[in-house]
């Protein structure tokens, strides 16, 4: 007994073999000049980006005598929620003056169909891509990359002819035919490659087990994919919600996204510029992508967690 | 032909330009136990996907049980699969995982149940059975996929390296488990690996592979110590068969091989055919058919030195110097030789096997 080394957390024998001088976690000071720059910059760059949407925040607080003293800066004196009002529920855009409450809904429609089509297209031919290996799938896939590197500015006149020739052009439907089929190069390459991710001996075992096309597909594949599933869905939600020119172009007036409308309340010409509905306005039309962010992302982490279950 | 459980004709697979197999032929008996053995990229695990009908077979035919099942889908053959990577679906527990395939075939629901509780004591994981892969280690896992393939109550079980994922200790006992299942079972069993060990012990016969090509099918005996080639003589056995260059000679009617200066005696081997005189060959002898110290009767006795020991515990294993290359002798683990021993040795000519230099084929 007496030659056995004491172990850590064990008092053996009562004496330390610790000899003095360092020992453990090596000491940092707090404000080290290297703290001191990093931390800096970070807050330097925090505050760049974060001080536009205070200015937005603040102002839209205000009510418009306040604001014509000039402070962008100072905090508003009296808090009101008129501007967020008027900007959701009244504000005009040139022939009407029901705010943005149309062009919110309006977006709705869209993005709803939009993402859910091309997510459900993109992912199917994402899985037959990296599993079916189907005889030109080589071809198929490449004519589908060529696509994504199109510019869309490009397609835009024979899109509106086509519509038109379908019968589709200035409608909701029609839009959203376009937003689905100009999400298929980089959903399909998105998902194509999460599926090739996949171990392939597991879709061999299924087939082994009797699965087809769809029972592979939506027993095996869709509940392992649910993080790319957000991934795509966060993508498209806020690509299509952002979307200007296919707004604009493909439909009528009244079936105008919210981006657009919000355009058009900023840009009114007659008046005086109300800064603070226009801030409203912004904020509001910006509030979608941000909630699928915070809201998803958090799901996303899960999904990742969820998902990970290795070989 | 009636006892023909899979029969492999012709076969060939490319993938575009590269041919993989080439007119590959495999007759396997009805509860035979073979083992695919190669190295890696030779081609095993795309033959077993042939079979197995998840790869299309660019020529060539596919039997099992005499049925023609070359278009067949993978689910119509009468086999079950296990992978390497277990494959497991991960987002099922073990008794979903187990079912899966029975219930996409809609079969009743009495009958699932009783088939997965076989299978689930037959491979001792009834406790498993609620839980999902992600809580299971490697080996319940393996077990888990052994089991879906069991449910499927089939005829032919196609294993592609199920072994080598786990740990020595998990690989043997599975391996003695994997034994146990086709002594009860008695179906039959394609077993892929690139282990010799795991070939040796298990395989009622070996087909050895290199490069699409089956180099030599026998039991585990005759690949040993009868290989039919330098390729087959040097993949098996670890440590491998020492090779010595030389040249048959004629010392007054005697046949010898001369390597180096030193002759063999070649009264004992048990040649396939005339030895002529001149002819350049290889002769192989393994770790523990060259005599330390006692000699073989009728054989030369050598002088070597003793260049490295490596005590493995049952085994004693020398690495000697001799004929003027290193060569590695197997003793028993209690004859110790410290480094620099000179010592004698004598090859055990009935065990040994010569190859024509040129050919690489066995004389
Ligand atoms: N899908 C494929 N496309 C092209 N070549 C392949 C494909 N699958 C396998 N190969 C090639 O075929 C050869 C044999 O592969 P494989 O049967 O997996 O070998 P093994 O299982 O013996 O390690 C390898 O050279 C490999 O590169
Ligand atoms: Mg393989």
């Amino acid at each position: 007994m007496a030659d056995t080394i004491p172990l850590k957390g064990q008092a053996a024998h009562g004496a330390s073999r610790l000899a003095p001088g360092p020992q453990g976690r090596k000491p940092r000071p707090m404000f080290s000049s290297r703290n001191i720059m990093i931390y800096g910059a970070l807050i330097f760059a925090a505050a760049y980006y974060l001080l536009p949407l205070y200015v937005m925040i603040v102002t839209s607080l205000k009510g418009m005598p306040e604001i014509r003293l000039g402070n962008i800066f100072s905090p508003p004196v009296e808090i009101t929620f008129e501007p967020w009002v008027k900007a959701w529920a009244t504000a005009c855009t040139g022939l009407n003056c029901d705010g943005l409450s149309r062009g919110f809904w309006n977006s709705v429609r869209i993005t709803i169909p939009s993402t859910i089509m091309s997510i459900a297209i993109a992912s199917i031919n994402g899985y037959a891509l990296a599993n079916w290996r189907f005889k030109g799938a080589d071809l198929f896939f490449t004519i589908l990359i060529v696509g994504a590197f199109i510019p869309y500015q490009v397609m835009i006149y024979p899109i509106v002819i086509v519509l038109r020739e379908m019968g589709l052009y200035g409608s909701l439907t029609g839009l959203i035919i376009v937003h689905t089929i100009f999400g298929m190069p980089i959903l399909t390459l998105l998902f194509r490659n999460y599926f090739s991710s996949l171990p392939e001996e597991l879709f061999k075992a299924a087939r082994i087990d009797g699965a087809g096309f769809w029972t592979i597909y939506f027993k095996i594949m869709l509940p392992m994919s649910l993080p790319i599933f957000v991934v795509a869905m966060i993508l498209q939600i806020t690509g299509i919600w952002n979307d200007f020119l296919f707004g604009v172009v493909f439909t009528r007036p009244e079936y105008y996204p919210m981006t657009v409308q919000l355009n058009n309340i900023v840009n009114s010409v007659q008046g005086v510029k109300e800064y603070n509905v226009n801030m409203a306005a912004t904020i509001l039309t910006g509030a979608v992508p941000l909630i699928v962010y915070f809201v998803s992302g958090r799901l996303f982490v899960r999904g990742i967690a969820a998902g990970a279950v290795k070989g | 032909m009636n006892n023909v459980s899979v029969s492999v004709r012709d076969l060939s697979l490319s993938f575009g330009a590269v041919t993989v197999l080439d007119t590959l032929n495999l007759d396997i008996q009805n509860g035979e136990f073979l083992v695919l053995l190669g190295a890696s990229g030779c081609g095993k695990s795309t033959l077993l996907n042939c079979i197995a009908g998840l790869l299309d077979v660019t020529d060539g035919q596919i039997f099992i049980k005499d049925r023609n099942v070359t278009w067949e889908e993978p689910k119509d053959r009468g086999i079950g699969m296990v992978f390497q990577s277990y494959a497991l679906y991960p987002q099922m527990t073990v008794e979903r995982n187990l079912s899966f395939g029975l219930r996409v075939a809609k079969l009743p629901a009495a009958e699932i149940d009783k088939r997965v509780a076989r299978a689930a004591e037959i491979l001792q994981i009834q406790p498993l059975l609620k839980r999902k892969p992600s809580e299971l280690s490697g080996g319940q896992r393996q077990r888990v996929a052994i089991g879906r393939a069991l449910v499927r109550d089939v005829d032919v079980f196609l294993f592609d390296e199920p072994l080598s994922n786990l740990d020595a200790k998990l690989r043997s006992e599975l391996r003695v488990e994997i034994k146990r299942l086709h002594q009860s079972l008695n179906n039959t069993m394609i077993y892929v690996t690139h282990d010799q060990i795991e070939a040796l012990t298990l395989a009622d016969r070996i087909a050895v592979m290199k490069s699409g090509v089956i180099q030599q099918l026998a039991d585990p005996m005759t690949i040993y110590n009868f290989p039919e080639n330098l390729f087959v003589a040097g993949f098996i056995g670890s440590p491998s068969m020492n090779f010595f260059r030389g040249e048959i000679k004629d010392r007054g009617g005697r046949k010898v091989i001369e390597v180096n200066g030193v002759d063999f005696g070649m009264e004992a081997y048990p040649a396939r055919g005339p030895l002529e005189t001149g002819r350049k060959v290889v002769l192989g002898v393994r770790p523990e058919h060259v005599k330390v110290d006692e000699n073989v009767p009728g054989q030369e006795v050598h002088d070597a030195i003793v260049d490295i020991e490596e005590p493995m515990g049952a085994d004693n294993l020398l690495w000697l110097k001799h004929a003027g290359q290193t060569m590695s002798v197997r003793i028993a683990g209690a004859r110790r030789y410290a480094p620099g021993t000179a010592l004698k040795i004598s090859f055990d000519m009935s065990m040994a096997s010569v190859f024509d230099a040129a050919t690489e084929n066995r004389i």
